[in-house]
Formats: structure tokens, sequence, C-alpha cells
């Protein structure tokens, strides 16, 4: 949990600032804004190519008032690693005397897909980084692609519903598990309507010492098909249906928190994931009668991974 | 310093260690392979303070050397071949974003047939990139380059990053004599390092690396076109002060035997020390014969070259790669060249040494005979056995 009261929070310094170019009521900014609340100390941003990327910086424009990076697609983290080891060199020269921190950007095509190598050599390294995937769950800037993080029968547009094929058949990696299992200090899942939760793991993100990893779900309005108002609904409802769990990964062990840590004490409910389904036009063609069975092993794959995810918190 | 018995790539080490930069950050690949095992040797013994970072790819590699001088660290690099070929997305990046880094090239050919051996596979296929490029023809000068190219690199005229080059194996691995300068000496002559407007400023927060519109990208190419131009009389300037502390001479093209010569060939790399034993042979024989070398392969030094190359009777370019359906990629660009010279004399390609084929003094010999007999085709492949 965030450290910080909401209003202390409002009174920050704005590292990003309005006036960028992401969809109305996309969550990347959001998400960014809440990250970069986390920590009070100097911070040096890189950027992965992607829609936050091409939103905040196009020439001669930007949108940041902190120090920002960018260079290609598949190496969010490599740049930001370059940054961190130029900062290290500099401070044991004494060219440079503030403490720093430093933060990567990348959606989920630049992290789960493209850029999942130079991601994993990165933790492996060590660097002190904290590495924040804003998921969405396709390929947006390119038009809605399907990406290794893209849920089981949604339909995109090189996964697309048809008259045969379900949509995408596939389940997505399970990136936050894959990064836990390279043991580095911190790791942890965040949905951007619990800013609470959100800015209290990145705190621990950007204290931990070395390597951390942000796994952000990112409602998009115009990828997944809902009003744009209702982004925070939806990244709630993630959280509710156990699509998206709330935990994370400190010192070798999993611990579940927010409202998924409330769904496994029993205190709330978990809602079946036909809710989910309804609640956007990508999952829209699983809810007639011949998908039933479909959304059925969904359910259950659903099931199967929220139990695992609560035998490791109670390990 | 005494003289040592080194090879190219120990050498190219050791300028970086008496360079001492601040970050770099490499991948292993044959044979560039002995430059980062002697450099992490000098980290690990504590000569250098360097953050040497050992990455999982040269795409990572040249992507941390590329963030670490934008956020203003002296940065270095080496690479070969399939390296150079995996780090191409990040070329044209690292050259835009105007990040003054420094990779040596161990000069290899490119897959496929894979083949570890060299010639100038990997390096032509980066010279669109923006990137400056010069040549070693032996040890010595590649450890001269290396000391020369970040004080051509960082000028705040010039600001582009540098490609060194030495002959996989002919100059990496071979053992020459090689006199090295004092520490002191290359420490002075190197100098501090100024970054402009660096990341790592964050008091003067600024945006490296973003996207531009049809209305903003030529011009960012051509801001890149102008800083070619400043690089020559910089690398003049380099050149000149070089020759004070070392005593040796360089020129952004070698000439050898070229002003009275009737035949000149054009090369690149060790082979010129070859073609200077094979002109030697011929000028003996009565056949005047001469060689030159663009010793500066970027900026591409056209003036020069159609200068040297007025009024000979033939001209010989020599390719140590190949663009399949065209010709050897210097070729063209000689060619364009001679378009500045009075009487421009008839060029014919020779493609020679792919993947490590071993060219003879005989055989370059023949080149020349080749041109005064009027026996040479347009591109002639030398060494084929068909």
């Amino acid at each position: 949990m965030s450290t910080k009261p909401i209003k202390e929070l409002t009174n920050s310094e704005t590292r990003l600032t309005s006036g960028h170019r992401l969809c109305a009521g996309c969550l990347e900014s959001v998400i960014a804004r809440q990250v970069l609340l986390s920590t009070e100390k100097p911070v040096a941003v890189a950027s992965a190519t992607g829609c936050f990327e091409v939103s905040t910086t196009i020439f001669p424009f930007t949108a940041w008032n902190v120090p920002w990076i960018h260079t290609a697609f598949g190496n969010g983290a490599a740049t930001g690693a370059g940054v961190e080891a130029a900062y290290q060199a500099l401070r044991r020269k004494g060219r440079i005397k503030e403490d720093m921190r430093f933060v990567a950007f990348g959606g989920d095509g630049a992290t789960y897909d493209i850029g999942f190598q130079a991601l994993s050599g990165m933790i492996e390294r060590g660097h002190q980084l904290m590495y924040v995937c804003l998921n969405n769950e396709a390929y947006m800037n390119t038009g809605i692609q399907r990406s290794g993080a893209t849920g089981f029968g949604a339909s995109t547009t090189t996964s697309p519903a048809g008259s045969v094929v379900p949509g995408k058949t596939e389940y997505p990696k399970d990136l936050t598990m894959i990064i836990a299992a390279h043991d580095l200090p911190y790791a942890a899942q965040v949905s951007p309507h619990n800013w609470r939760d959100l800015i209290g793991k990145c705190e621990k993100g950007f204290e931990c010492g070395g390597p951390a990893f942000i796994n952000a779900l990112s409602p998009c309005p115009r990828g997944w098909r809902f009003s744009s108002e209702n982004g925070v609904a939806m990244a709630k409802l993630a959280v509710e249906t156990c699509v998206w769990p709330l935990y994370e990964y400190e010192n070798g062990k999993f611990f579940l928190t927010a409202e998924s840590k409330r769904i496994a004490d029993g205190v709330i409910e978990k809602k079946p994931v036909i809710e989910w389904f309804k609640a956007q036009g990508r999952y829209k063609h699983l809810l007639t009668e011949t998908n039933a069975p479909l959304v059925a092993k969904i359910q259950a794959e659903i099931d199967r991974k929220w139990a695992r995810l609560i035998a490791l918190s109670k390990i | 310093m005494a003289d040592l018995a080194i090879n190219g790539d120990s050498a190219i080490a050791l300028a970086w260690k008496q360079i001492d930069p601040d970050v770099c950050a490499a991948y292993p690949i044959t044979p560039q392979t002995i430059i980062v095992e002697r450099f992490s040797d000098y980290v690990a013994d504590g000569d250098v303070g360097t953050e040497f970072v050992c990455v999982e790819s040269e795409h990572s590699a040249l992507t941390v050397c590329t963030a670490s001088g934008s956020a203003g660290a002296r940065t270095f690099t080496a690479t070969s071949s399939q390296g150079l070929a995996y780090m191409w997305e990040m070329l044209p990046i690292t050259s835009a974003m105007r990040v003054p880094l420094v990779m040596a090239v161990a000069n290899r050919a490119v897959s496929g047939p894979i083949n570890i051996h060299n010639d100038h596979g990997d390096v032509m296929s980066a010279r669109d990139t923006g990137w400056l490029s010069i040549f070693a023809e032996n040890v010595q000068e590649a450890y001269d380059c290396a000391i020369m190219a970040p004080r051509i690199a960082e000028h705040r005229d010039v600001q582009l990053p540098i490609l060194v080059n030495l002959d996989g194996f002919i100059l990496t691995h071979a053992i020459e004599r090689m006199t090295p300068l004092e520490d002191a000496v290359v420490k002075e002559f190197v100098g501090e390092y100024e970054p402009f407007m660096p990341l790592l400023d964050y008091k003067h927060p600024v945006s490296h690396g973003l996207m531009d519109g049809p209305e903003f990208y030529i011009e960012h190419k051509y801001q890149l076109v102008q800083a070619m131009e400043n690089a020559v009389p910089v690398i003049e300037k380099v050149f000149a002060d070089y020759e004070k502390v070392s005593g040796r001479k360089y020129n952004i093209v070698e000439e050898y035997m070229c002003k009275d010569a009737e035949y000149v060939a054009v090369v690149l790399g060790s082979a010129f020390g070859t073609m200077k034993a094979a002109v030697d042979e011929l000028r003996a024989k009565g056949i005047k014969a001469g060689v030159c070398m663009p010793r500066v392969f970027r900026p591409w030094p056209a003036d020069r070259l159609a200068k040297i190359l007025d009024g000979k009777k033939a001209v010989a370019v020599m390719d140590k790669h190949l663009s399949v359906g065209a010709y050897g990629p210097m070729f063209p660009e000689v060619a364009a060249a001679m378009q500045g010279c009075k009487k421009a004399p008839k060029a014919y390609d020779f493609v020679f040494g792919l993947g490590g084929k071993d060219t003879s003094v005989k055989e370059f010999e023949g080149v020349f005979e080749m041109l005064a007999a009027g026996k040479a085709k347009a591109v002639n492949f030398m060494g084929v056995e068909e």
C-alpha cells in the first residue's frame, strides 16, 4: 500500500504532463503517473516503441518533465539498463552525486514478445531498473494484433473471430511468473483502479536495490471494445474475476494483495469470467450458446491458475 | 613504453585500457572476442573504472551503449559479422541520436554459409547508417585508430558514432610489433568527455529519441550529412595532433607510389600492405603501379580520390564484399568519385578475399598486369575455382 495519503500525492511534481496524444480513456498515462508518484528521487525514464512512446513524444513536442529516452521496440529493458550503467559509472567516478532511480516502460508486445530477451538479460545482470509493462493485451499501436499477452478467445485483427476460429486459440504467457522465476528482488501485478496498491508496489520496486518488474493491466477502449469512460471499471473487473490477480513476489515469496487477497480470504466473492467477456466487444462472440463450452473451458483454466496462486502464496 | 609483440584485438583492448571509458557493453563473437576478454581482465584487476556490461546479445550491446552515451558516459563496444548484423536495427538510431560512441569491428564474412574468416561484408552492410568509418592496415594502425576515434566522434561539430575496422584474424589474431603510447599521453590526447545535453543531467530534463513526421525526418538526416562534412577538418586536425604525440602520420587517403603511377588500385584494410609489396615487384619490372587506401571510408573522400586517380591509365577497385547482382560496394563509390576527375580513367572492379580466401602478392600483381594488358573485365572475381 502507498505510504503517502492521496492529498500529498496530488501535490507532487507533474513528471508526465497533460497534452500528450494518447486516446481518450487510455489508462497508460494514468498508470505511468502513478508509477512516477512512487518515488521522490530524481528519475530517468526509458520507453520501448509503442502507443505510450509515440503519443508522448512527437517531435518537436514532449510530455516529459523528467529525462526520457527511446531507442527501438525490442529493447526497452536494455535502453533503461544503458542509462543505469552510465549512472553507475559516473557515480563511481564522482561525476554524479545524487541518488537516482530508473524506470522503463514497454507495452505487452514490447515485453512479452519482441523485448523478452532484453528484459530477461537486464534482470539476470541485476540492473537497478524497474521495468513496467503497460499491458493492454495486444499490439494496439499497430492496430490491435494478437500478442503473447492476449487472452484466450479475444478477437484481434490477427486472431479475428471467424465462422470457424473463435478468436485467439491460445492462453497468454504467464509473464509475471516467468519473471519471478528469475528470482529477482521484486515483481508484482498491478491494476490502475487500485492506486494505493499500485503505488505501494512501485515504491517497493524503486527501492528494492536491483531489478524490479511491474506488470500493469492497461484497459484499452479501442482494442477491447468498451466505452472510453469505463477503463477503471474494466481494470477492477479483471481483478474481481481473477483474470488479473493482484500479487507480489518479494524476497522469494508470493503474496496476494488488495481485492485478490480479500477474494482468497473469502471476504469478497470471485466473479465468473462471463462477466469479463460481457463487458468487452472483443469477446462478444463467446456469448453464444455454441461457445458456452469454450467459456467453461476458460473458466476452468482461470480457476486452476487461481488455485495455484493461492497455494504459492501459502509457501 | 617499450615495443610490444601483440595481436590486433589485444592492441584495441590496450588502447581502451589507457582511455578508461565510462561504459563498455559487448557480446562475444569470433574474431572480436579477444578484445572483450582482455578488457575484462583490466576490469577484473581494477585497471579501469569502466562499467562493463556483459549483455545477452549484440542488439542489447548497442542498445546499452546508445543509451549510456545518451546518458552522458563515454562508451565503447566491439563486434563482428553476425554481431554487427544483429545490431543493424540500432546502427542508424545511434547516429540519429548523435551518440559519439566508438565501436571496433573485427571484419568478418557474414553468413551464409557461416564463415568466421575475414572480408568486409559486415561493415559494408553498415555503410549507409550514418557512422564514421575508418580502416587499419596493421596492428599499429588498429591501436592508433582506437585512440584517435573518440576525439573525432566526440567533437562537438561531429557528434557521430565511429567504426574502427580491423581485418579479422589477419589483424585481430596475428601478433605484430607495435609501439604503444605512454598512458599519460593517451589520457591527455583523448581528454575528458564533455557530453552534450546528457540524459542524466536531470535538473535540465531532455527527451532523447523522439518520433519525426515527414516534416522533420529529412531535416534530421540532413544534419547528419552536415556532421559528416564537418568531420573532414576534425579528422585532419586529430591526425595532425596524433602525429605530434606519436610520430606516426595518418592521411584521409593513404597513397603508395601513386604520384607517377599509370595504374592505381584502391583497397581497404590489411590488403593495402600486400598490394604495396605487389607494387614494389611490378615497379622492378617496369610497370608503373600504385595503390591507395581510403583510411576514412565515411565520410567518403571523393575529392581526394578524384585528385589521386585523375589522368591515370586505369584503376582497379578492390572489393572484399559483393552486392550480389551488382558490384563490390566500393566500386560505384570510386566510379562516382571519379566524376571529379578532369580525365577520368577506366575503372574495373576486382572482388577478392571473400570468406577469408587468401590473395597472394602474385595475384595482386596479376591485377595490375590485367589493367596494363587491357584484359580486365568490368567485374573480376579473383581466385574462384569453378
